[in-house]
């Protein structure tokens, strides 16, 4: 059984503090995803999984063995590198099988491994070639295989698609999904990139600042966002966020945003915010939730009317840009129904679907 | 570039001038040619006229003051079948450079690999070590002549006078008095003289490996002594390969340390092919000899350097 075991972890290099106090658990084949922005501490934790960086403070338990002294080599672990670190004067079939080599693993042996990673990976004719002599996706590839092969209980990628082009990456990122399905291990998984994250993991853990803001399912970080970064982190375009005063109204509450517009709040939330009313606070609302004119499914639906400042176009959706007080905000609008630039639209917003953020804490509240 | 002229238009063609047939005949590029020619004329004057002129004398019977004439391999003939020395000194060089040669990649590696795990006084130390390379070797060496001077050593007086040395009757040895141990001393002053060369070069070799090749290698389950063997002495393969020419050209070649700590002595036990070449052409006058000696060391270098350059071109080419 590998899961994985985080409790209270820190980092210091010097004066620096990467990591704060991380606490985490991650189950037996559990894929997760540590996303955060550059700087976050995301490779820095994932080196203290692995053994190559040492622990200021706190646990790392992997299976029911705590860890904190135990060397790379005896954790049973396989990393794929940001830069694949694949050893250039060997070649693929070498790089492969070095680790098992190491182990004095049978020919035989290590041959029906290399050949299964292979043929999962789709390599076979590559086992011959050194690293140079391979594209970026070829290595990447041979880096997974590298990892593949050794069969470990744990498997931890560090960016590893970040140095590959758009395509390939998409590409790639469906790649190991399926290898995820096919060779079932535990995988911690790090990346910036928060589409790589969702589309991927079982769950997601958002870090900032060394620290872990929220851990939860994508759907959950989508939907339920618990802070003001994870809300502006997950989600591409990314949130609107716009100031706002929560007043109490005749029927309940509304988020004034301006002397002209003012949004009533569902009344299945008014109790959620009723602590809040009369008080400065950050309205958020997806572009998804900002479309264009629609019929109202139910009480929750508001129209407003703006200028279109800018045109996105995205094929099956367009992008529409238009000023709401001092914000810019960024709707999602089906492209046959936007007007053009400068010329006023209808909105309708989704009130349903929408966040209130208290500055004073940066909670979602 | 090849103009329409110069392929179709031979009958409206202007004469030939000279730097044009110079060009048909080597290509565009003859500027190329006028930059090289110092170099080449210097190579002339320093290399090939000097080589002539030493394959020329190894085959006559020059003798200072005296009139040269042709004598075919009657020089060759005399040091291969009947020069004891010769034979001396063809077992000294190779021994020479082996061992020493040896010990420095031995010791160098050693010595780079701490030089670059340690934090304290780095520069000091990198700079420290440095010092054998960079002080003149005839300076040196004449030091060394003195610590290791039957009358005067350094090294005797420890051993007589020094704790813990003292305890064991050892010495007073006579370093550059006897055949063995004069040889071994004479190795012993070049492996200190050359060790820093092999030790900053292998260690600016250690340093371009990338540290998360050792890393993947920590996680592949490797040893300390497997990231060496299978990690680090592959990606200096082609460092040392390079080193190791240099310093077996210049190890075979050498002389100036012989000549200042022995001569050739003791009774010529610890001649190499340029004291002894020396000796014989410029001591003793037989300039043709001298010749014939030294050249006996070119077929030598020729193999070492093809064999040691093949070592080096099979597949190193790799990135880091
Ligand atoms: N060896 C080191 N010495 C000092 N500070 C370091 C070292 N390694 C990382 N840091 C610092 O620790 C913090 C976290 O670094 P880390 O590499 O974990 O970030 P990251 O989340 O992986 O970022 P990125 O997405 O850019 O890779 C950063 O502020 C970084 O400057
Ligand atoms: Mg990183």
């Amino acid at each position: 059984m590998a899961t994985i075991k985080l409790q209270d972890l820190w980092k210091h290099y010097g004066e620096v503090q990467a990591v704060r106090g991380i606490n985490l658990d991650i189950a037996h084949n559990e894929f997760v995803a540590l996303v955060g922005p550059s700087g976050c501490g995301k490779t820095t934790t994932l080196r203290m999984i692995a053994g190559l960086e040492d622990i200021t403070g706190g646990m790392v338990q992997i299976g029911d063995r705590v860890v904190n002294e135990v060397p790379p080599k005896d954790r049973d672990i396989a990393m794929v590198f940001q830069n694949y670190a694949l050893y250039p004067h060997m070649s693929v079939y070498q790089n492969m099988s070095f680790g098992l080599r190491i182990r004095k693993t049978s020919k035989e042996e290590i041959d029906r491994r290399v050949q299964n990673a292979a043929d999962i990976l789709n390599i076979g004719e590559l086992l011959e070639r050194r690293p140079k002599q391979l594209s970026g996706g070829q290595r990447q590839r041979v880096a997974m295989g590298r990892a593949i092969v050794r069969d470990p209980v744990v498997f931890l990628f560090d960016e590893p698609l970040s140095n590959l082009d758009a395509k390939l990456r998409v590409q790639m990122r469906t790649e190991i999904k399926k290898i995820h399905q096919r060779v079932q291990t535990t995988v911690v998984y790090v990346t910036h990139d928060q589409i790589e994250a969702m589309t991927l993991a079982d769950r997601i853990v958002v870090m900032n600042n060394g620290v872990i803001e929220q851990v939860g399912t994508p759907d959950e970080m989508y939907s339920n966002p618990r802070t003001h970064f994870v809300a502006s982190f997950i989600g591409s375009p990314s949130m609107n966020f716009t100031p706002c005063n929560l007043t109490k109204t005749a029927g309940g509450l509304a988020v004034r945003l301006n002397d002209d517009i003012s949004l009533p709040v569902p009344e299945e939330r008014a109790a959620r915010y009723a602590s809040y009313a009369d008080k400065e606070m950050i309205f958020g609302i997806r572009p998804e939730h900002v479309t264009e004119r629609r019929q109202h499914a139910n009480g929750a639906q508001q129209d407003i009317d703006a200028n279109v400042n800018v045109l996105e176009p995205m094929g099956i959706d367009t992008m529409v840009f238009f000023s709401l007080g001092p914000t810019e905000i960024c709707a999602r609008a089906e492209p046959s129904a936007v007007s053009n630039v400068g010329e006023s639209m209808g909105f309708t917003v989704n009130m349903d679907k929408m966040h209130l953020i208290d500055p004073s804490t940066d909670a979602v509240v | 570039m090849v103009t329409a002229t110069e392929v179709g238009g031979a009958a409206t063609s202007p004469p030939l001038t000279f730097r044009s047939r110079l060009r048909r005949s080597v290509g565009p590029d003859t500027d190329g040619y006028f930059f090289v020619l110092p170099t080449v004329i210097i190579v002339f004057c320093l290399i090939i006229y000097p080589f002539g002129l030493a394959v020329w004398y190894s085959v006559s019977n020059a003798f200072i003051g005296e009139e040269t004439h042709f004598i075919g391999l009657e020089n060759f003939q005399y040091i291969i079948f009947e020069d004891d020395i010769f034979m001396l000194t063809v077992r000294n060089t190779l021994l020479f450079a082996a061992i020493s040669v040896v010990v420095k990649v031995v010791l160098g590696l050693l010595c780079a690999m701490l030089l670059l795990r340690i934090l304290k006084l780095r520069r000091f130390l990198r700079g420290a070590m440095l010092l054998p390379f960079v002080a003149p070797t005839a300076l040196t060496t004449l030091a060394w002549w003195l610590i290791l001077d039957p009358t005067y050593s350094h090294i005797n007086w420890l051993f007589e006078h020094a704790w813990p040395f003292s305890l064991f009757d050892m010495g007073p040895y006579n370093f550059l008095g006897e055949p063995t141990l004069a040889l071994s001393s004479v190795i012993f002053v070049n492996i200190w003289r050359g060790l820093p060369f092999f030790i900053i070069t292998i260690l600016a070799g250690l340093v371009s490996i990338p540290d998360h090749l050792y890393e993947a290698a920590d996680i592949d389950g490797a040893s300390t002594m497997d990231k060496f063997w299978k990690i680090t002495l592959p990606l200096l393969r082609p460092v040392l390969a390079v080193i190791i020419l240099f310093s077996t050209i210049f190890t075979l070649a050498d002389f100036n340390i012989v000549y200042v700590l022995t001569r050739g002595g003791p009774m010529n036990e610890t001649h190499l092919f340029a004291t002894y070449s020396f000796t014989a052409g410029v001591l003793n006058h037989e300039i043709g000899l001298g010749a014939a000696i030294a050249l006996f060391l070119f077929p030598i270098m020729v193999l070492t350097v093809i064999f040691l350059l093949r070592l080096v071109r099979r597949d190193s080419e790799y990135e880091l």
